[in-house]
């Protein structure tokens, strides 16, 4: 956000605030580690606000639960906004020094009238206009989200409807007060920082900066592409398109992770040639001409990981692979000198110091400062620079020169989710995680948790009893692309017409049989959270509950 | 509120103390504990309840220390330094205290497990927990009612004894190796996890750590972050890897790495410590010295390292 794609804040910074905000995140489940930092907010008397469709286990500690239809978070977004503009509570001296735009953003959310708000998220008004009071009066306060904002057609939207916020009130570039994504996965964070993104090199510099892609060239030797390249579900279209037509898969399972899973699995299929490098033989490996056997990153190999903090932190080897599974770093480069380019043997502190000399914001960060530091967050441009607790305070600067560019606000549209529902389909499902399970279940599976218990669709009091099911009971849900059968569980943080799974146990309920795969635009990422069903009971449910057991 | 100034970063000013040690002087921060300044002048004093990730509760009373004008000893992991107070960490009068708390302690509870640290104490102030008698037959602790000890045989020590409790795939727990020390509380209620699982149960000797009602855990509200087994002092509260380990003869810790490493799983960054014995993972800890973590884990960072073992 403003140019560089990390949260603003840390941990530290969520025990000392005053305001936390917590959209779209089930924190207490999905990030439990930071919910004890946020607790420690709450101890300290921080106040907190949490929107999300479900009364989660993270909203139960909440001052207020905003209840939000799945996907209005633009609408809510945009007339807490506007309750800010009206009541006065605009930082006008940050906007006006700080920040481009504010006048194009005002009229953009004028629409956006608490009635209005209440009309389209379903949040009472007085609750958004509550919000938005304790927002622009806060001295300190974090805005955190996850996928509850980002697994939607209009993620990017989503996101900038948030940071437009923070820029109101000047809730941003400050020590606590900023905007933190909470990140799923150990490295998903360093995937960007190392430029695992289809328009940047490490270090989040553009490859069509002509300067930044002439310095990767002459330190790899070849030329570089200067347009971007795709994304997932670019890739995915590609293929579609037949103009992909090789695919090396390196730890994803995308024949189980992505939206809309028919026509992933077919589209694979499809292609002349699928490499996967994994841990496991994934359902997507199984598809595979090629299986490359691969170390477990954070247990037996070397190398480093950023947080949702920024804070890059190193991984060390405990055991040794098993069979013939070998470090990334091995198969990657045996793989180059089989395609011809000898890139010898180099260890993860050598790959990582090339790193090092080409991205100016981990340039400070050697080996054994890291390991000396307990981590260091970006950027860390020298190797006696402390690395960075938050991010932007140059906002804040006297100097015009200092200050630098402006953050501009970026009016966004709202637009309902795309899977509408109907008659056909009138039950509104979303997905999340619950807190033993992971992901596609590949690493959680083999554990033996006491809290598992197999994938539900999780229904409200009231919808159980319209549709006359039990506890247990198997129904059939369907969506406009195809159909699961699943047993129903009785989940009191549900409202009428909203449904919960989970996509935890895919061999037992194939949860993206149902999902759309239509996806942002911007930043690739599919609506997992807002999917139309029709939930039925099975022929034969109602005479085999007739019999006496 | 705030127009324009950025606010820097709290940084605590703190004044200096002055006090007297065992007769030397000492400078500490102030609001420093007798302990913490004890620790920083290489001073041992041996502590039970204490763990510097928590808030100090004050029940174990083995690292009490004599201060000049107090009537009574005083916990030093709580009690601040002050200008002028005068400590003496080895009196007899605190070795008497130590050794009867450390006495009692060996007498009434199991500490086979304990660490090393509590074996050495219990030589070094000279505790003869045998003296009690042989110790008394297994009571019913879960269903005593306060109020309602029944004494054991006259020459009998009394104890903790009770069967292991194993009810789930991942805790073992063994309230006969339970000194009381009130940590497993602390980490799962508010000093870290705040799930509010376990309380102490019960009053005088009959006091217990309990769920609600004794419910099996499965039943209880635990999550299974392995939060109090990471602070159990003595091995009461035990993954079910070691304690299997340990009843086969086969834990053995000469032949363990501990290796830092990042959890494989959501974007917080917790750091881990991989206790590895013959290649496989055994332990999950985490260091009480990071500042993600503190010490803490979550179920999946705990225990979920069971897909990268073959």
């Amino acid at each position: 956000m403003f140019g560089a794609g990390g949260g603003t804040s840390s941990y530290e910074e969520i025990e000392q605030t005053d305001l936390v905000v917590l959209w779209g995140s089930n924190a207490r489940e999905a990030h439990p580690i930071f919910f004890h930092h946020l607790l420690k907010g709450l101890r300290r008397g921080a106040k907190m606000y949490v929107v999300d469709p479900r009364r989660t286990t993270s909203a139960q500690w909440a001052d207020v639960w905003l209840g939000i239809d799945v996907g209005s978070d633009i609408a809510l977004a945009n007339a807490v906004a506007r309750e800010i503009i009206h009541a006065g509570l605009v930082n006008t001296e940050f906007v006006r020094r700080a920040t481009s735009g504010f006048e194009e953003y005002a009229a953009s959310v004028e629409p956006f009238t608490l009635a209005e708000g209440e009309r389209l998220t379903r949040v009472p008004g007085d609750l958004i206009a509550d919000l938005a009071h304790d927002y622009g009066r806060a001295g300190r306060a974090q805005l955190c989200w996850t996928l509850g904002i980002t697994e939607h057609h209009t993620a990017t939207d989503n996101v900038l409807a948030l940071c437009n916020l923070a820029l109101l009130t000047g809730h941003v570039g400050r020590f606590g007060s900023g905007l933190v994504p909470l990140r799923g996965q150990n490295n998903v964070q360093g995937g960007g920082d190392m430029g695992a993104l289809p328009n940047k090199f490490p270090g989040f510099q553009d490859v069509a900066d002509d300067a930044v892609r002439a310095r990767f060239e002459a330190r790899w030797g070849v030329a570089v592409p200067r347009g971007p390249g795709w994304h997932l579900a670019q890739m995915f279209d590609a293929i579609e398109r037949t103009e992909l037509r090789a695919l090396y898969v390196l730890g994803e399972n995308p024949a189980q992770s992505e939206a809309d899973k028919h026509r992933t699995v077919r589209l694979l299929g499809e292609l002349d040639h699928l490499v996967v490098q994994d841990i496991f033989l994934t359902k997507t490996a199984q598809l595979a001409d090629v299986v490359l056997p691969a170390a477990v990153a954070s247990f037996e190999s070397e190398g480093t990981v950023t947080s949702s903090e920024r804070r890059v932190q190193r991984l060390r080897p405990a055991r040794r692979p098993p069979g013939e599974a070998r470090d990334d770093i091995d198969i990657i480069c045996e793989v180059a000198r089989r395609l011809g380019h000898d890139w010898g043997q180099p260890s993860a502190e050598e790959v990582w110091d090339e790193c090092r000399s080409l991205s100016p914001m981990h340039a400070g960060m050697r080996y054994d400062r890291l390991e000396a530091m307990g981590g260091i967050q970006w950027p860390c441009p020298t190797e006696d620079h402390p690395g960075t607790q938050f991010l932007h305070a140059r906002l804040w600067e006297e100097d015009p020169a200092e200050r630098g560019a402006a953050a501009p606000f970026s009016p966004v549209e709202f637009e309902p989710p795309l899977d509408e529902l109907s008659d056909e389909f009138p039950v509104r499902l979303t997905t999340g995680r619950r807190l033993d399970s992971f992901n596609t279940g590949v690493q959680t599976g083999g554990y033996a948790s006491p809290l598992r218990r197999p994938e539900t669709l999780d229904l409200s009091p009231e919808d159980m009893a319209g549709l006359g099911v039990a506890e247990g009971e198997t129904v059939q849900v369907s969506s406009r692309r195809g159909s699961i059968t699943v047993p129903v569980h009785l989940d009191r943080s549900l409202r009428p017409g909203l449904a919960f799974m989970t996509l935890h146990f895919p061999d037992q309920a194939e949860t993206n049989v149902l999902t759309l795969d239509s996806w942002d635009p911007k930043s690739g990422t599919a609506e997992f959270k807002a999917t139309a069903v029709r939930v039925e009971r099975l022929p034969g449910a109602l005479e085999a509950q007739a019999v006496p057991a | 509120m705030n127009t324009v100034a950025p606010a820097p970063a709290p940084v605590a000013l703190r004044r200096s103390v002055e006090l007297t040690v065992d007769g030397d002087p000492v400078i500490a921060p102030e609001g420093t504990t007798i302990l913490q300044a004890c620790r920083a002048r290489g001073i041992e004093v041996p502590t039970l309840c204490y763990l510097e990730t928590l808030a100090p509760v004050n029940v174990c009373r083995v690292c009490v220390v004599e201060v000049d004008g107090s009537r009574a000893l005083v916990p030093s992991c709580s009690r601040p330094v002050a200008a002028g107070m005068v400590v003496r960490t080895d009196s007899e009068r605190v070795r008497t205290s130590r050794r009867m708390v450390l006495e009692l302690l060996a007498s009434s509870v199991d500490l086979s497990t304990a660490g090393s640290d509590v074996h050495r104490w219990i030589e070094q102030y000279g505790a003869r927990p045998e003296r009690h008698g042989p110790a008394a037959r297994a009571a019913d602790r879960d269903h005593a009612h306060a109020g309602h000890h029944e004494a054991p045989a006259v020459g009998a020590a009394a104890t903790v004894a009770q069967p292991v409790k194993r009810d789930n795939d991942q805790y073992v727990r063994d309230y006969a190796k339970c000194i009381l020390c009130y940590k497993c509380v602390e980490a799962c209620g508010e000093e870290a996890q705040n799930t509010f699982a376990i309380a102490v149960a019960g009053r005088g000797f009959d006091a217990r750590i309990s769920t609600e009602f004794d419910a099996a855990l499965p039943d209880s509200a635990c999550v299974y972050c392995g939060n109090c087994i990471g602070v159990c002092p003595t091995g009461a509260l035990m993954f079910v890897s070691e304690h299997d380990l340990r009843a086969r003869g086969d834990w053995d810790e000469s032949r363990q790495e501990v290796t830092r490493t990042v959890c494989p799983y959501c974007g917080v960054g917790c750091n881990l410590e991989l206790h590895v014995q013959d290649n496989r993972i055994v332990k999950v800890t985490s260091p009480l010295d990071h500042d993600v973590t503190s010490g803490n884990l979550c179920v999946k960072g705990r225990f979920g390292f069971e897909f990268a073992q073959e």
